[in-house]
């Protein structure tokens, strides 16, 4: 880039899975949108693992994918094996889950974002951040001395914050492997003031999968019936591949045992804090001695790539003993090491500093989304992209950047939510049981709860918005209808449904929610249901099925909004409320709650805290009833 | 912070002894330990020192504890003199903090500090609560009981299954892939049902507890002029209700406080039954057997010397106490209505120390004395009873997520009476007991 400089309304910075969507997103709400990231060829590149949803995960890509968002297409485009995970339970526990050809991701991720009109992709670093004389943001600074003017920016440089690499006693700076730290933005952000902490992260080696023997390990098929993540994608194109299913055995777990002290993390080389649910290898043999042998899933990296991705063996162990470990497992005896796993730490900054749209409080009209935030995961970094991106895009528009979720909504809301109120201990990664609401935010729902919000925010485009009115619409239909047609106990009967002849009428939603009543009696008892399509038949199952726990979910809703709609002033000085301890003036200090329900979730805060709080307000004058 | 958030007080209660307990808290303690003895004593131990005054004068020779914060009983730093106990030395040694800076706290004022920091939960506050309005040996048991957090531990140890409960079967629902036991959705049913039994007895308690907190109402009922009100004042000791040969004298409910077997017992001497003459009588009526139907006991008073009345024998019941008045004037039938009667005369005394041991027994019985970890607010019933619910719903639930929303709900109810559980524990649990991760 040459010296004049360059102005855009957002500035992205960073072309990982959390940059990518804040990219989009911006430029979907009409703001003339840069992407600045160090290289093209990687924008879209899978770090770890080659796989997109799961359970909680899966939820966050149908809610992307509701806001019109680019995740879910990309990875239909690329699943080479799909499987709906818990298929067993209830609709509102079932994760979507697509494992991606590395390459084919990458593609249709850059293919979308070149297909997208209003957004510019530029390769360069970015070194700095200049701020006006009133502390906004006004421009970002590259490396090569460019200076982008802004109407507002957003900071997604994952790992690469004074990142380091570990594999056994070597260590070295960079943002993941085959890539330069970022060292210029964390003196920045430092230089701010801004609150930094250490995190780790591990990835295990990649085998070269012609060196595996596939013939004594069990294969995992994928669905047969493979389910698009995207609500746009009318069915996944590629050719479907298994999954090697291969164990440790109490060989690898002396080999490791014997060869602890080469571990990054066990030799003491590491003080970041890692994942608890992607412990390293070492991790597992060590906290759960007892136990003789860990599961490992071979997943297959592309159809044409040969690698493999032993998904289980995260490890920081040397080069020499990660070989070790991987000839002691079945299968991979003659196993070639493409590349060695290692263990990266980097700073992150403490998301308790950020408003719940994602701008950093001191800071206006800076926005920061993914793993900078603490979290871990493609779709935790994609769900926050995408909310910065169309918080970002409305700020630069000069309107207020309000694009929020609650708890109550998405899991999207939950995600930002923990984050700017709790901050984090370890990488955050969502879980289904983070959401208190989880029986109405479902992966299968995704799009009548969220999209019409998209809507009104012109992030969602004429497409899909279309598509998702005629959907609402015949929803709403077949659900007026099931709550109003219904059949006499003895007519119920007649068609083999066993309820009790107390001569009341049974709806068909009621008739849905009784537990054990095969699909063909209902359908045979109103024929009409064998009409609608599969989608809708699902929406009226889900609800009926969790009819009397959303009722009873929505009371406790209402009981909270009360203490919701208590704002607590931005510039309330929680040292001068009396009765609170040091810790919980500190625990109100860096979250900075908005309300006295945002308040009492933080965890940790006593009742007597909130008390304090809530008559504190009202002597304030706030009234709250 | 100054040294004014700094209190101070006597623990060891007015009475002179022979050691009496000064307690501070707050951010000036170590200052004001500092001043006073010299220097700062190791944490925790008790160091012998000489206590000055500002003006250098000696106060006492003292054993001084310092307890830094957080572990102390407030939670603040905190620190306890044990001095002589002479009024004088005692007197001195507060002027002393009173001019270093220090006030004297409020009454309850340590405990709420120890509430505010976390230091206790809210059951184990209610018990510092209830020891201070304690009125009798019994209350006094109880409240301490709950006090030292007996409460706090069995709430606190259900709490804990439950969580526990809710931690497996989450990870069944999380972790599908993760090779984890199969049963757990089973076991989750199966501990909430053993979970629910156990607070079940706990709530069939027949509000042993709540009655002995709140105290005992026994309610004495008869007709007029049988001499109700002569056996409350015999009872009781002194004149409590004003006595008069004209019927119908008391016309509103006159209550006298009694201590039974260290029982407190609120005795209710009523308006006698009878047709009304007036419109204010009338009233006094309805009240009489308003308060008998809220009444633990009620005492039938019947005079020997007349017919037992209607209004009364409506009263008799096989659980009523039936008396007969005025065995000095004549002898009393020895059964009423099938009930076998106990005479007495409010008169010269006779009976009445077999009536008290009747009553005591009776009071007894009903609030179990204080013994046991009994709840002893509706407020914990009600928490309780909404978790005995949810369990029910858990177990019979049909789908993991669904046994789960239950457990949730489960716990955010005892959560009410301990301390809100969130998830990060349930996490925690998850990520102790089972080894996640592929
Ligand atoms: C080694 C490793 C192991 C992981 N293991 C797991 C796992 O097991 N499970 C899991 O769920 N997640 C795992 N993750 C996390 C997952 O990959 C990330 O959470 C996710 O990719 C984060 O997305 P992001 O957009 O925040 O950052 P990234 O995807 O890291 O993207 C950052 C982008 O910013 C660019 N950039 C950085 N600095 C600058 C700069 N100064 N100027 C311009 N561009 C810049 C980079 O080139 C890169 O394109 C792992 C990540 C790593 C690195």
């Amino acid at each position: 880039m040459t010296g004049t400089d360059l102005t855009f309304d957002v500035v992205v910075v960073g072309g990982g899975h959390a940059g990518c969507e804040a990219a989009a997103a911006a430029a979907r709400c009409g703001a003339r949108t840069l992407l600045l990231t160090h290289k093209i060829e990687t924008i879209g590149e899978m770090s770890c693992n080659p796989a997109i949803g799961g359970v909680g995960k899966g939820h966050l890509v149908r809610e992307i994918d509701a806001l019109d968002g680019i995740m879910a297409r990309a990875a239909d485009a690329a699943a080479i094996h799909v499987k709906m995970l818990n298929l067993s339970k209830g609709p509102a526990v079932r994760g979507p889950r697509a494992q991606a050809d590395r390459r084919l991701y990458r593609e249709a991720v850059q293919a979308l974002l070149r297909a997208q009109p209003g957004l510019t992709i530029v390769a360069g670093g970015a070194e700095g951040l200049e701020l006006d004389a009133t502390g906004a943001l006004v421009a970002i600074t590259t490396a090569d001395g460019q200076r982008i003017r802004c109407g507002a920016a957003i900071i997604t440089t994952g790992t690469f914050l004074r990142g380091e690499i570990h594999v056994g006693e070597k260590r070295f700076p960079a943002g993941r492997v085959g890539d330069a730290p970022a060292i210029g933005l964390a003196l920045a952000f430092e230089g701010l003031g801004l609150p930094l902490a250490r995190l780790k992260t591990g990835t295990p080696p990649r085998l070269d999968g012609r060196t595996i023997d596939w013939a004594v390990l069990e294969a995992q098929p994928g669905d047969d019936q493979p389910e698009p993540l995207s609500w746009l994608t009318e069915r996944i194109t590629n050719r479907q591949v298994s999954c090697g299913i291969t164990a440790t055995t109490p060989e690898t777990h002396a080999i490791i045992r014997a060869n602890l002290q080469s571990s990054a993390v066990y030799g003491g080389r590491i003080q970041g804090v890692g994942p608890r649910y992607c412990p390293s290898i070492e991790d597992k043999v060590v906290r759960f001695a007892e136990r003789d042998r860990h599961q490992i899933f071979l997943e297959p990296e592309g159809l044409d790539d040969p690698t493999v991705y032993p998904n289980g063996i995260s490890t920081s162990l040397s080069e020499a003993v990660q070989e070790q470990v991987v000839a002691s497992i079945p299968g991979l005896t003659k196993a070639r090491i493409l590349r060695p796993g290692y263990a990266i730490e980097y700073d992150h900054i403490d998301p308790r500093a950020l408003t719940p749209s994602l701008e950093v409080r001191q800071v206006p009209r800076l926005f920061l989304a993914g793993q900078i935030n603490g979290t871990t995961g493609y779709e935790e970094a994609g769900a926050q992209g995408l909310m910065a991106g169309i918080n970002a895009a409305r700020r630069a528009s000069s309107g207020e950047p309000d694009a929020i979720f609650t708890r109550s909504e998405a899991y999207i809301g939950v995600l930002v939510d923990d984050l700017t109120l709790q901050g984090v201990s370890e990488p955050y990664r969502m879980l289904t049981a983070r959401a208190e609401h989880r029986l109405s935010l479902r992966a299968d729902n995704a799009g009548l709860r969220l999209t019409e919000r998209g809507i009104a925010w012109g992030c969602v485009g004429r497409e899909r918005g279309a598509r998702h009115r005629a959907f609402a619409e015949a929803v709403s239909t077949a659900l007026a209808r099931a709550a109003s047609d219904n059949a006499t106990p003895a007519a119920l009967s007649g068609f083999g449904i066993a309820v009790n002849q107390d001569g009341r009428r049974r709806s068909v939603l009621e008739v849905l929610s009784l537990p054990g009543v095969a699909m063909d009696r209902v359908e045979a008892a109103f024929p009409w249901l064998r009409e609608l399509a599969g989608p809708i038949r699902t929406q009226l199952e889900a609800e009926a099925l969790y009819a009397p726990y959303l009722r009873r979910q929505e009371a406790e809703r209402r009981l909270l909004e009360r203490e919701e709609k208590a704002t607590i002033n931005a510039a309330l000085d929680f040292d001068a409320v009396d009765g609170l301890s040091a810790e919980m003036r500190q625990r109100f200090n860096a979250a900075r709650p908005a309300t006295l329900g945002a308040a009492g979730r933080i965890q940790g805060v006593t009742p007597a805290a909130l008390a304090a709080l809530a008559v504190h307000l009202r002597r304030d004058g706030q009234r709250f009833t | 912070m100054s040294m004014a958030d700094t209190i101070y007080s006597l623990a060891s209660g007015a009475a002179v002894g022979a050691v009496a307990v000064l307690r501070l808290s707050g951010p000036g303690s170590a200052g004001a330990i500092k001043l006073l003895a010299g220097s700062l004593p190791p944490p925790r131990h008790a160091s012998l020192r000489r206590l000055r005054a500002a003006d250098g004068e000696t106060l006492d020779h003292a054993l001084v504890l310092w307890f830094p914060g957080p572990a102390s009983y407030t939670g603040e730093d905190a620190a306890e003199l044990h001095l002589h106990g002479g009024r004088s030395v005692i007197a001195g040694v507060m002027e002393a903090l009173t001019a270093f800076g220090l006030r004297k706290a409020e009454p309850g004022e340590f405990t709420r500090r120890a509430f505010l920091h976390g230091k206790m939960d809210l059951t184990a506050a209610e018990g510092i609560a209830d020891l201070i309005a304690a009125e009798t040996a019994a209350q006094r048991r109880q409240a301490l009981q709950q006090a030292d957090g007996g409460l706090a531990r069995l709430y606190g140890g259900w709490t804990e299954r439950l969580a526990r409960l809710l931690a497996h079967q989450e990870a069944a629902i999380e972790f599908a892939e993760d090779s984890l036991p199969t049963d757990l959705d089973a076991k989750a049913r199966f501990g909430a049902g053993k979970l629910r039994m156990e607070i079940e007895a706990h709530l069939a308690d027949a509000r042993r507890g709540e009655l002995l907190r709140e105290g005992l109402v026994f309610a004495i009922i008869g007709a007029p002029n049988a001499g109700k009100s002569s056996l409350l004042n015999a009872l009781v000791g002194r004149e409590a209700a004003i006595v008069s040969a004209r019927a119908g004298t008391t016309r509103d409910i006159v209550e006298a406080r009694l201590d039974l077997a260290g029982v407190p017992v609120t005795l209710s001497d009523t308006a006698g039954l009878r047709e009304a003459v007036d419109e204010i009588e009338a009233e006094g009526i309805r009240r009489a057997e308003r308060r008998a139907e809220e009444a633990q006991l009620v005492m039938t008073v019947f005079a020997a010397d007349q017919m037992p009345d209607a209004e009364t024998l409506r009263w008799v019941r096989p659980e009523t106490l039936v008396l007969v008045n005025k065995c000095d004037i004549k002898v009393p039938c020895g059964e009423i209505s099938g009930i076998p009667t106990m005479a007495v005369s409010a008169r010269d005394g006779t009976g009445l120390e077999g009536l008290r041991a009747r009553l005591a027994e009776v009071a007894l019985r009903l609030t179990g004395a204080g013994e046991g970890s009994q709840l002893t607010r509706p407020r914990h019933r009600a928490a309780l009873t909404e978790a005995v619910a949810l369990l029910a719903e858990a177990e019979a639930a049909t789908l993991p997520e669904l046994t789960a929303e239950a457990l949730r709900a489960a716990l955010l109810a005892l959560g009410r009476l301990t301390g809100r559980v969130g998830v990060e524990e349930i996490l925690d649990i998850v990520f102790r007991d089972f080894c996640i991760g592929k």
